[in-house]
């Protein structure tokens, strides 16, 4: 590579005017995100070490708490919640005399449920902080000074350190590379860790380092490297290096990132840039967006409802407490004398009664607290866990082949699954598998290849309206079929291409083989494909940047022009020579490579081949290529083009092949301006280039297309249309093509035959002319009215369909308009259009245009939605809607990286919705409702006591009753009902999709629903008490006569309502278990037991609880009569509610429940 | 190949590293279980299992309700003399407190027969009373001094009280003497408390002191030379009662009475129920294995027995008459758009 010599001082004072000073200098850039300098191989005590010093060291932290702050700052996150604020309040109330229990009752509940989330908090940093460890002591070498090079740790590296990387270890930082065991300084990086890519990337240092290949070369290695400040953007680098008075310019070439990894190369020098957590990899490491789902919303305003609940009868409670305490003295007449109202503490003084009902009323707060279920937050917490776990061991979501299972990377949203709307999905990668094959070419106008592809044959079958087969049709099946003339031994992965003309060197006997070399040779040499030979076969594979350029690389080699080896500046392969019919190599020296972005849509290269001519060999997309022919060179346009169209419609990638010679002259013209384009530092630097290389990519000779299949993933239609039969709607956002997008619809299934097309597009005749003119304005004023109109046009054809038949339509929008559908004032009346369609197909749509539909989905619709995606590309929708689901497959891990559950395959999203989804809504919303129903139930009862208590604030139960009912003898079974509870069977999920609407129509957390259960509790409130008080009543309690007093009583109804809990539980449970048995029976069983040990313990402790089970209760059939009582005919309500329910008013759930009992009652076997 | 691409031909290697979750029917929630669910047949019959089980045990309360025999002679009022017009006047002067009730028994009364005292209006469970004891001082004779809670009865002129507090200082403190045809029917004051309060909450050794020196006097006095633990009268007074209408027991009449008896009560009224308008009632009863005299635990168990027949019949005409295809998948199809809204 040659390099152009600048001096960056010029680029500089062009920038900046001119500056003397450094320092000043320095200040200026810092302004600008240029102002890194870094003194390689300086050491510590150079003359300008200050400024090594301000940057950070290489010890990195991940861990959300410092020992120091841990307790403050993970307390600060718990109480930042108003339920646990609110108990902290009451907590430290508690200790003042206003409180109506002991301190240490109150606030230890507390205690344990904080205790709990900051041990989980704890445990999760620790994990973290184990890692950090681990990674900051990692050992480098690096140069230690005079030529010494020592081992030491990560985290001792510094800015400017020389380190030497062996084979197969991480950079310890992100790293200028200067030189390698390669003699040009070329080493091979594996990204894993970055970006997920297995390939290998190719990383080059600059020619004037590559010398330094020894470590008693570095000795004397001085150089000043002045770049970019740290950022996020993996792919870019801006800086130069000023070495021996000369300066270079540096691109990302020359970085290595940190946690990627050295392979197939010896050894490499490198001079560290970015330490710790100046790294691009940390700063890119941005936590997620945090959601959360709309259940947990829902219930924070049910917190809220309760809150003001509490609030109300707090206050009543507290104004009749006032005018009763205020009657109690009257002129100095004491009514109850017996509570001594004429010397009273403030808080019962008759004389002070507005102070005293403040009073009151704060202590009212403390006493009703159990309306709020403390354990709530925790157990929700504990129990999304669980559920998570249960989705990452799932077994039927597991994908053997890239040994790859579920992952829900957050388990705030488990629930938020079962509640989704609309899904949005993108194409490739996610419904097809992203493994490309090679399957077509048009070359010099021919049509080459025979297999038939998905898309036909789904086609093919749709339009027979033969029952749907099974479309996934084994690749060997269809090979052995059409190539019995062929001797093929196995299908090659990439390559499923079939045509006798071609194969086995037939192509020199067709007539333009000159168009056939030239189209494969191609084929061979644009790409940045490394490959690799296999020493004992000679077998040569390939590490490629994606799937199409490998199916490429692949197709050559298939047909005989095998390229097998790259340098950094030359590429060699070995093809036949169609005179001799002998194997001849070929090598071509790369000038430039041209690189593919998606804006630009082709990649070319310049090479020089043998002859010494000048060639640019180019690929693109059709959109863009026909365009840049040359006059001369559209001799199979139109063939090709009619080609083109074919390979779209059987659901095919396309790209177009052309080329041109360059001369000599031209060429040093582009070679001079783009190098020096390429070493400026500036922000346009990439547009430049791209203005530059759109210039040279003109006038090319047609050569032909390729076709390459992206085959559907397995089960793809299968999935999608449980997913249409769960009323689950589906949009498709795709980079693809109309007719390409079209046909993949129809192969998953998500178009069908007879669904009315409804298309919204601009390739229409008026904006095609005023395109020649390029009047932009009159353009965009003409889409926009377009648009406009196909919208308008389209509610109305659905309009009048409505009601008349029960037709479907599908809308299908692409890129260009999608942008005037997405403005303003259009994108309701879009969404409207959108919403009433059963399938909306967005193409050719840009990363940014599938977050903005997303975002109008999910703002607009209101309801639930849900992304899934693979690459990149997707990430901005996966982190939009209110699920991202990332597919672990191919194309690199950032789509996984930033979603919330990762799946391997598309098809798990059947189960992870219909089944993990519809269990999880339906477990966190009974959980809640019913944790709701236990508190009001436990709390009502308290305040129904302190009715008759003349509202003193005395809690008709002991002080550890009170405390731990919510924490010991009410949670566990509601727990394991949030855990374990299924009300239809996983195969009876999926077997009736609609199932599925419970969730989305929210039927199970409808605030009739919540405030049902509510009024259940304070049903069984009154019952409760209002049975216990009248029959235990006044009367002796057992035959010795002796009557109950408030420790018995409140003992008895504390029984009462931990039986009726936890029987209710038993009633509202589907699915029985051992575990529900033991949570249930073993709750009631510990009570008893509470009761036991609690009253065994001496009476200083125990209070008026001592020995009140074993004397008092335990041995009347009293006791024992009217807890049976009140068990029983509190649940008689629910019961007969829920049978007139589920006889009367079934709902999906009880129905599918109902077929499972009757079929298995016909069938009498056990399930 | 440089990549990891996962272990491809060696199956062992593969066992060994795969992240292939392993099957068990805990983990895969396939768990055996039992799904409930209200089937015609489980309704109407757990229905029926409520009324077979009720409607004895009703029976059988009711009965044992029946077999007790109960006395109440409300005496507050009568108790006044009737030239005293201003009732709280007359309990707060010095006048003698002396009234003769007559209770006539109705039935045969077997012993023990239990003697209460009910009090009406009485809010023994108002937190300031309640929390107004030190259980430390009525424990430990050493003690004595730790009258905290109890104020304002925690000390007079600072001398400590032995016990604290409003509820041992507001003890109530009418009696009541019996006889039968002049004849005198004991009644026995010892076991009517509960045995772990005698054992364990009274001290045998703590005495009480300095009780109801204060200015205004309460309720009874306590003899300072018999020690709490045998006091019962005031361990029973002090175990709280739930409610402000509340019965707590005086003792025990040994012996039978006879249908007709009548039993001349001659008692002591001491006790200031006037200034809250408060009802005094002396209860004789006898008791039955279920308690005391108390029809509704029969008659509710009657009730809800006999609401879950009702229950049970109408759930089985229902289901006879209106017999509906529940398990029709008809209803599931999700073509149906009426479905599920």
């Amino acid at each position: 590579m040659k390099m152009k010599k600048i001096h960056f001082s010029k680029i500089y004072s062009f920038k900046f005017g001119k500056k003397t000073k450094f320092r000043r200098e320095h200040s200026q850039i810092g302004r600008q995100g240029y102002s890194r300098v870094v003194l390689c191989n300086e050491l510590q005590d150079s003359f300008e070490s200050d400024l090594i010093r301000n940057y950070a060291d290489n010890s990195v932290r991940s861990t959300k708490y410092t020992v120091a702050s841990f307790f403050p700052k993970s307390l600060f996150e718990q109480f930042r919640r108003i339920a646990n604020f609110y108990f902290l309040v009451v907590g430290i109330l508690a200790f003042t005399k206003l409180a109506p229990y002991t301190a240490v009752s109150a606030i230890l509940p507390l205690c344990i449920i904080v205790g709990a989330t900051m041990v989980k908090e704890g445990i999760e940093d620790l994990r973290r902080k184990k890692q950090d460890i681990e990674v900051n002591n990692r050992k480098v070498i690096f140069h230690k000074g005079d030529g010494n090079f020592e081992y030491t740790e990560w985290k001792n590296l510094k800015v400017g350190n020389i380190v030497k990387i062996k084979k197969d270890e991480f950079f310890p930082a992100d790293l200028l590379l200067l030189s390698s065991s390669y003699e040009d300084a070329v080493c091979y990086v594996e990204t894993m860790n970055l970006d997920g890519e297995t390939n290998l990337k190719l990383k080059q240092g600059l020619e004037v380092t590559s010398s330094l290949n020894e470590e008693v070369k570095l000795h004397d290695f001085k150089a000043t490297v002045k770049c970019e400040d740290p950022n996020a953007n993996l792919y870019s680098f801006v800086g130069s290096m000023e070495f021996e008075g000369q300066k270079y310019p540096l691109s990302p070439q020359q970085l290595l990132l940190r946690d990627s990894k050295l392979r197939n190369t010896d050894y490499v020098f490198g001079a560290v840039i970015f330490t710790g957590h100046d790294t691009k990899v940390i700063q890119n490491s941005t936590d997620p967006p945090s959601k959360r789902s709309k259940i947990e919303k829902k219930m924070d305003k049910i917190i809220y409802f309760l809150f003001g609940v509490l609030f109300l009868i707090a206050f009543v409670g507290s104004i009749i407490f006032g005018i009763v305490t205020k009657r109690d003295l009257h002129n100095g007449f004491m009514k109850r004398w017996y509570l001594r109202p004429d010397d009273s503490t403030i808080f019962f003084d008759p004389k002070r009664v507005v102070a005293a009902s403040v009073y009151h009323f704060l202590t009212a707060l403390m006493l009703y607290n159990f309306f709020i279920p403390i354990s709530l937050y925790f157990s929700i917490e504990l129990v999304k866990i669980l559920q998570s776990i249960f989705i990452n061991q799932d077994i039927n979501m597991y994908y053997e082949e890239l040994d790859k299972p579920a992952l829900a990377r957050t388990s705030n949203l488990n629930e938020e699954l079962g509640q989704i709307d609309t899904i949005l999905s993108d194409k490739t990668g996610t419904l097809t598998c992203n493994s490309m094959e090679f399957i077509k070419c048009s070359v010099a106008g021919v049509a080459y290849g025979r297999v038939v592809t998905e898309v036909e044959q789904a086609i093919g079958s749709i339009s027979n309206s033969s029952p749907m087969i099974h479309e996934h049709v084994n690749r060997l099946e269809r090979t052995v079929d059409s190539s019995e003339s062929h001797d093929r031994k196995e299908p090659i992965k990439g390559f499923n291409f079939i045509d006798e003309r071609i194969m086995n060197g037939n192509w020199v006997n067709e007539p333009r083989a000159d168009v056939i070399q030239k189209f494969f040779r191609l084929l061979a040499v644009c790409h940045t494909a490394i490959p690799e030979v296999d020493d004992d076969t000679g077998r040569v594979t390939y590490e490629a940047e994606s799937p199409d350029e490998a199916a490429f690389v692949i197709a050559a080699r298939e047909v005989g022009f095998t390229f097998y080896k790259r340098s950094q500046n030359s590429l060699s392969m070995r093809e036949l020579d169609p005179v001799s019919g002998n194997e001849v190599e070929r090598t071509y020296k790369i000038l430039h490579v041209l690189e593919f972005n998606s804006s630009r849509k082709r990649m070319s290269v310049i090479v020089k081949d043998e002859e010494g001519r000048i060639l640019l060999l180019c690929k693109g997309a059709d959109s863009v290529m026909f365009e840049r022919l040359a006059l001369n060179g559209r001799e199979f346009q139109e063939k090709t083009m009619e080609h083109v169209g074919e390979y779209a419609d059987a659901g095919l990638r396309t790209l177009i092949l052309a080329y041109r010679e360059l001369d000599e002259e031209e060429y040093n013209e582009f070679d001079n301006k783009f190098m020096e384009v390429k070493n400026s530092v500036t922000v346009d630097r990439e547009s430049l280039i791209e203005e530059l290389s759109d210039k040279i990519e003109r006038n090319l000779v047609l050569l032909g297309a390729t076709a390459v299949e992206d085959k559907l993933q397995d089960g793809v239609p299968e999935c999608i249309e449980k997913l249409a039969q769960a009323r689950i709607k589906i949009w498709v956002l795709t980079g693809d093509k109309m007719e390409t997008a079209i046909n993949i619809g129809f192969s998953c299934r998500l178009l069908r035959q007879g669904m009315k097309q409804i298309i919204i597009h601009l390739e229409i005749p008026e904006i095609q002319a005023l395109e020649k003119h390029e009047d932009k304005m009159a353009i965009i004023k003409v889409s926009r009215e377009s648009v406009y109109q196909q919208i308008s046009e389209g509610s109305k054809l659905l309009s009048a369909s409505k009601g008349t038949s029960q037709q479907a339509f599908a809308l299908i929008i692409d890129g260009k308009s999608l942008v005037y559908a997405l403005e303003d004032d259009i994108k309701n009346k879009f969404l409207e259009l959108a919403t009433r369609c059963a399938s909306v197909i967005c193409c050719r749509s840009s990363p940014k245009q599938k977050a903005l539909v997303t975002r109008l989905v999910k703002e607009g619709t209101g309801k639930t939605t849900l992304a899934i995606g693979d690459g990149a590309n997707d990430v901005g929708m996966i982190q939009e809607a209110d699920v991202g689901v990332g597919i672990s497959g191919v194309e690199g891990m950032q789509a996984v990286m930033s979603s919330d559950i990762a799946i391997a395959q598309f098809r798990y999203l059947e189960r992870l919705l219909l089944v993990h989804g519809h269990w999880c809504y339906r477990r966190m919303s009974s959980m809640i409702c019913f944790f709701f129903y236990k508190n009001i139930t436990f709390g009502f009862t308290i305040f129904l006591y302190e009715v008759y208590a003349s509202f003193s604030g005395q809690p008709a139960y002991n002080d550890w009753f009170l405390s731990f009912y919510s924490v010991m003898f009410s949670s566990l079974p509601v727990i394991a009902l949030g855990v374990f509870d299924q009300d239809v069977s996983a195969r009876y999920c999926q077997k009736f999709p609609i199932l599925y609407q419970e969730g989305v129509q929210n039927v199970l957390f409808s605030w009739r629903r919540i405030l049902s259960w509510m009024l259940n509790g304070f049903i069984s409130a009154i019952t409760i008490f209002f049975f216990c008080t009248k029959a235990i009543g006044l009367k002796a309690f057992d035959e010795n006569g002796k009557t109950a007093g408030k420790d018995m009583l409140g003992a008895t109804m504390y029984t009462c309502v931990v039986w009726v809990v936890n029987l209710q539980m038993a009633l509202a449970v589907q699915y029985f278990t051992l575990i529900q048995h033991i949570a249930i029976w073993g709750s009631i069983a510990l009570w008893h037991f509470f009761m036991f040990v609690y009253g065994s313990l001496p009476s200083s402790f125990s209070t008026n609880a001592y020995k009140v089970f074993v004397e008092t209760l335990a041995p009347s059939p009293s006791f024992w009569i009217v807890t049976l009582f009140v068990a029983v005919s509190s649940l008689i309500p629910y019961f007969s509610c829920s049978t007139i329910k589920m006889w009367l008013f079934p709902m999906h759930h009880e129905r599918i429940q109902w077929m499972r009992y009757e079929s298995k009652k016909k069938t009498n076997e056990p399930e | 190949m440089a990549t990891n691409s996962a272990g491809s031909n060696d199956p062992t290697v593969n066992r060994r590293q795969t992240k292939r979750p392993k099957y068990s029917k805990f983990t895969q929630q396939e768990l055996p279980a039992c799904k409930p669910i209200l089937t015609p047949q489980a309704v109407i019959s757990a229905f029926l299992i409520v009324t077979a089980i009720f409607i004895p045990i009703g029976v059988a309360s009711l009965i044992a309700s029946r077999d007790v025999v109960e006395i109440v002679d409300r005496y507050e009022a009568a108790c006044v003399p009737s030239n005293w017009t201003d009732k709280i006047a007359y309990i707060q002067s010095g006048a003698d407190k002396t009234c003769k009730r007559e209770l006539h028994v109705e039935k045969r009364m077997k012993s023990p027969i239990y003697v209460y005292y009910q009090l009406d209006n009485f809010y023994q469970n108002h937190r300031r009373y309640v929390k107004s004891r030190n259980d430390e001082q009525l424990r430990d004779a050493g003690k004595g001094n730790s009258t905290s809670g109890c104020d304002p009865e925690s000390n007079v002129d600072g001398v400590p009280i032995v016990p604290c507090g409003l509820i041992a200082w507001s003890m109530f403190n009418d009696t009541y003497s019996f006889s039968r045809n002049n004849n005198n029917v004991t009644v026995n004051k010892k076991g009517i408390s509960w045995k772990s309060d005698r054992d364990h909450k009274f001290g045998s050794d703590v005495f009480p002191k300095n009780f109801q020196n204060g200015t205004i006097k309460g309720g009874a006095s306590l003899n300072e030379t018999i020690p709490l633990s045998q006091q019962e009268d005031l361990i029973v007074w002090m175990r709280t009662a739930a409610l402000p209408t509340f019965r707590k027991l005086y003792g025990k009449i040994e012996v039978d009475l006879e249908k007709g008896d009548v039993i001349n009560v001659v008692l002591q009224n001491n006790y200031n129920t006037y200034s809250f308008s408060g009802k005094k009632k002396l209860v004789l009863s006898t008791t039955s294995w279920l308690g005391g005299k108390n029809d509704f635990l029969g008659i509710a168990y009657l009730s809800v027995g006999g609401l879950s027949f009702f229950l049970a019949m109408a759930f089985a005409i229902v289901y006879f008459v209106k017999p509906r295809q529940l398990g029709d998948p008809s209803y599931l199809s999700w073509n149906r758009n009426a479905a599920g809204q």
